[in-house]
């Protein structure tokens, strides 16, 4: 089905960041003009667009070399990573490349291993957060009436409720805790601005002549939410699930610095835990939480950008070239 | 002359390459008098209005001039134009529903509008309520948001307030395009209303609706493809147009009381050229029924074949 | 108008609730017996028949013996009248009074940093909208701020200011040689130990506020109603002025929506400098497993919260005409 023509109107700024990757306009509309969503490019002018946009590119790259890191670090420093093998807080040398802990534990191994749990975290909590947000969303701004007045109660009962509050709470109770149940938690949790930021843009397509000639032809409900509206939104939708990929990430290593995060394995947020609570700052032993905060700073940032540079890509108006 | 356009062109430039919108326009257009301007998506008739009054975005001013009473119009410089809009040339936008601030009372905007152009409030408010009135808007619009106006009131508040320091020349951009049948009207005769009352001078109302031009103007242009094609009293359009395209844009209107038996309404077959490369010749020889070799080399000039009635085809002139 | 605050209110009140709820559920609920977890660890040296008599008595304290119900009615009852049980890592020590005495330290943090983050990261925000240099910095550097996880930055300006250059020190709330006493010296130290932890929660927000405000602008300048001014002449001052004016109101729905997560960064930054506020008190109570004072910050952060939220809707419906015309025309 063909959309209907871009209107001449402004259109909502999408998922613009806020603090800690909590958007400042979800679902909000900006007095300047109604909710509008792009219409449907080419993938062929998308990836060409996308591959030659600098941000998407330095996004990526950056991404994509920790990705890498995380997956031939274990191969370049096999074994355990909490193994005490070298000399007590030792600074990087050639031979330990982040030099080592107040234990001698090789900080380079800790750090290639917990940057798989941070991915794994992210992806799973930034996965389920988006699925429930869609849902919430999609059938809060289809349906309408009385069930979206309910979705909204709850969509802000859980927005207000300061997460890490109930995160830790509940997290404390649990004697063992791994990267998923982490990750489910989180997910539960950061959803409701992306549910409304959906809901807006559904409500705002549900009106389109597309969607009344699939009602027409005799389309019914979710088939029309999934078959319509979702792939008119599906670079909103993309870009939502980046930022709440990032934000997962950021969520986690908080946990983990508290020391409610997974009770095995290792992660960025635990190695700085570690550092704190053995005096790293005082002892000066600068190369323990460097590391880990450098590379969630760098990998959420790429997100952000990444996630800048596709909006730019999927819609032209935003192109300053 | 109020307004002379000589040979304007204006482009946009593209990461392709500069789409040619405008693409030599010549015109004059007398006190008192309504010219409509009209022709499908995309042939410049936005482009043109807009650039007499605001260059936005891509658009470049590549060459020609405008000369308002006499007075040059610096179209491409935003400063020294500022000096001339509202008070010397203004617009009536086609987004005018949504042009008012949603956060400020109106009158409180149109009062610091005022004051940054030199004007006072309640110097002009006497005036300003008098012609809410003969819109039909009470006078404590004023005091209301624009949330609390419906569309027509709000388009009907924008036309007051864009008419309110009496330009020489005012444009219209596709005004009724958003409205029933019966709101186009009123909107139309309050524009013919405003010019016999002379709160503007001379009007270019653009539209792809030739039906409502037929009604209010005193002239009409007829553009296609980045230049004009015919352009003639609007009597003279309606019952001897010479330019085949123009021809075609009129037989394809319906008739009230026609039947379908008695006349088909045909379209016009094919689609206009595209501007970032256009063809050599005439831009409308492809779906030209009447188009002869030589409408494939050279382009036709825009002649006057008869006093007031001037046209750009070989065929014709 | 009552419509609208009544509702707000209805959501604020069903959040404490539910959320009190989810408090009081959760330990009895989870895996294991925390009075015996209690016992084990604190009951050291007893005989099987010391430890049963300990584990009786904690469980007739904590009401952990009555019928469900009762023990939640019991639980709202004592709520309703300020207790929040008694603390077990601080030996007995009413958990309110434990939380009163770490809250204004807390406060100290939070409220000048969420305030002047938002403030001062708007106005970069929209100046950045305007000139193209200031807005080639002010990106990137925003971008890197709101990445950086709060108790990272913490850490890093802990171990720069603090360390390397000694200017600041890097943990407590005063200086531990000194007693509170209303003295400048003891002022001073108050405010030097003060001021790490709130640039690190300032920075950080100032990021994001920035970039969203400059975004906003841009939207905002390229509306409708800002073209159509253009069109009549007005000067840029104009348009700015109410571009900037439109485009604060979703960043005010934005500081209520952010609360959560400063929050958050305030009670990690607590931690990393040892700051003797609602974050240090937090820790302790995991490390120590005491449930009581747990559930106690927990509910004392969401009432601050929900409280903290209440105050920017009315904030909101103050500076945005249109909720009020909305809002009128509701009860017409």
């Amino acid at each position: 089905m063909t959309t209907g023509a871009p209107s001449a109107g402004a259109q909502t700024p999408d998922v613009v960041q806020g603090p800690q990757g909590v958007p400042t306009v979800p679902g909000a509309v900006p007095v300047g003009g109604r909710p509008d969503p792009r219409p449907m490019s080419r993938r062929g002018e998308i990836l060409y667009f996308a591959l030659r946009t600098k941000k998407v590119i330095i996004g990526l790259a950056i991404i994509a070399f920790f990705v890498v890191l995380a997956v031939i670090g274990p191969i370049i420093r096999p074994g355990d990573p909490d193994a005490l093998i070298g000399p007590l807080g030792a600074s990087p040398s050639a031979d330990w490349w982040f030099g080592t802990t107040s234990f001698g534990q090789d900080i380079f191994a800790q750090f290639v291993y917990s940057l798989g749990s941070t991915f794994l975290v992210g992806a799973l909590g930034g996965g389920l957060a988006a699925i429930i947000g869609m849902t919430v969303g999609f059938v809060a701004g289809y349906r309408g009436g009385w069930v979206d007045e309910v979705l909204n109660m709850i969509t802000n009962v859980v927005l207000v409720i300061p997460t890490l509050a109930l995160l830790l709470v509940a997290a404390a109770y649990l004697s063992a805790r791994g990267v998923v149940v982490e990750a489910l938690f989180i997910g539960l949790t950061s959803w409701p601005w992306a549910a409304r930021a959906i809901r807006a843009q559904t409500f705002s397509l549900r009106s389109r002549e597309f969607v009344s000639l699939a009602r027409m032809s005799g389309v019914r409900g979710m088939r029309i939410v999934f078959g319509e509206i979702a792939p008119n939104m599906s670079s909103y939708l993309f870009l939502t699930f980046i930022l709440l990929f990032g934000g997962a990430i950021l969520i986690a290593a908080t946990l983990d610095f508290i020391g409610l995060g997974p009770t095995t394995g290792s992660s960025l947020g635990l190695m700085m835990y570690d550092a704190v609570a053995w005096s790293a700052l005082q002892l000066g032993l600068w190369w323990w939480f460097i590391p880990p905060g450098v590379a969630i700073t760098a990998i959420v940032g790429a997100l952000y950008i990444t996630n800048v540079g596709l909006d730019e890509v999927f819609n032209p108006k935003l192109r300053n070239t | 002359m109020s307004l002379q356009v000589t040979d304007l062109r204006v482009y946009y430039r593209t990461l392709a390459g500069d789409v040619q919108a405008l693409d030599g326009v010549t015109f004059g257009i007398a006190d008192g008098e309504i010219m409509g301007l009209a022709g499908e998506s995309g042939c410049g008739k936005s482009t043109l209005g807009n650039s007499l009054i605001r260059m936005e975005g891509r658009m470049r001013h590549v060459g020609g001039t405008v000369t308002l009473d006499g007075v040059p119009l610096p179209i491409d410089d935003q400063d020294e134009m500022n000096h001339f809009r509202f008070a010397e040339v203004s617009l009536i936008p086609q987004y005018a529903m949504s042009a008012l601030n949603p956060t400020r009372k109106i009158g409180k905007m149109v009062g610091e509008l005022l004051a940054t152009r030199g004007v006072r409030f309640r110097d002009i408010r006497e005036e300003l309520e008098r012609r809410l009135e003969l819109v039909g808007l009470a006078r404590d619009v004023l005091d209301r948001y624009p949330i609390e106006l419906s569309g027509g009131m709000k388009q009907r508040m924008v036309m007051v307030l864009s008419t309110l320091l009496n330009p020489s020349l005012l444009i219209a951009d596709e005004i009724t395009s958003a409205l029933d049948v019966s709101s186009q009207r009123a909107v139309a005769q309050t524009l013919v209303e405003f010019r016999d009352r002379g709160f503007v001078k001379s009007m270019i109302v653009v539209t792809h609706d030739v039906s409502i031009l037929y009604q209010i103007s005193n002239t009409l242009a007829i553009m296609y493809a980045g230049k004009l094609a015919e352009k003639a009293p609007t009597d003279v359009i309606m019952s001897r147009p010479r330019h085949p395209y123009t021809r075609l844009l009129i037989s394809s209107l319906p008739e009230i009381g026609v039947r379908f038996e008695e006349q088909r309404l045909t379209g016009i077959p094919g689609t206009p050229p595209p501007l970032l490369n256009p063809p050599t010749g005439c831009r409308f020889r492809d779906r030209c029924p009447i188009a002869i070799a030589r409408c494939a080399e050279e382009e036709p000039p825009f002649v006057e074949i008869e006093p007031g009635h001037s046209v750009a085809c070989w065929m014709a002139s | 108008m009552r419509r609208y605050f009544g509702r707000k209110l209805l959501i604020y009140a069903a959040t404490f609730f539910i959320a009190a709820t989810i408090d009081w559920l959760i330990p009895r609920f989870m895996p294991g017996d925390p009075v015996q977890s209690l016992v084990s660890r604190t009951g050291f040296g007893l005989s099987p028949e010391g430890s049963q008599a300990l584990v009786t008595y904690y469980n007739n304290l904590f009401g952990l013996n009555r019928p469900i119900w009762e023990q939640y009615f019991n639980f709202w009852a004592s709520l309703l009248h300020g207790d929040l049980g008694r603390s077990v890592y601080l030996t007995g020590r009413p958990v309110t009074s434990v939380i009163l005495s770490a809250v204004p330290y807390t406060l100290a943090l939070l409220i000048p940093a969420v305030l002047l983050s938002w403030w001062v990261g708007n106005t970069i925000g929209a100046r950045a909208a305007r000139r193209k240099w200031l807005d080639n910095t002010v990106l990137p550097v925003g971008y890197v701020l709101t990445a950086t996880p709060y108790m990272w930055l913490a850490i890093v300006l802990a171990w720069v200011l603090g360390f390397i250059f000694n200017i600041f020190p890097i943990s407590g709330g005063y200086s531990y040689s000194l007693e509170p006493t209303l003295t400048w010296k003891f002022i001073g130290s108050l405010f030097s130990h003060w001021v790490l932890p709130f640039a690190s929660l300032f920075l950080v927000g100032l990021g994001g506020w920035a970039i969203g405000m400059r975004n906003m602008i841009i939207y905002e300048l390229e509306a409708d109603y800002s073209r159509y001014l253009e069109a009549l002449g007005a000067p840029s001052r104009l348009v700015r002025k109410y571009a900037f004016r439109n485009a604060m109101l979703p960043q005010i729905t934005g500081l209520a929506l952010s609360l959560g997560v400063v929050v958050a960064g305030a009670l990690v930054t607590e931690i990393v400098f040892s700051y003797p506020g609602l974050g240090k008190l937090l820790l302790a109570s995991i490390q120590n497993q005491d449930f009581f004072l747990l559930q106690g910050i927990f509910l004392f952060i969401i009432v601050g919260v929900l409280v903290a939220n209440f105050i920017v809707d009315i904030a909101y419906v103050i500076v945005d005409p249109r909720v009020r015309v909305a809002m009128s025309g509701e009860e017409a």
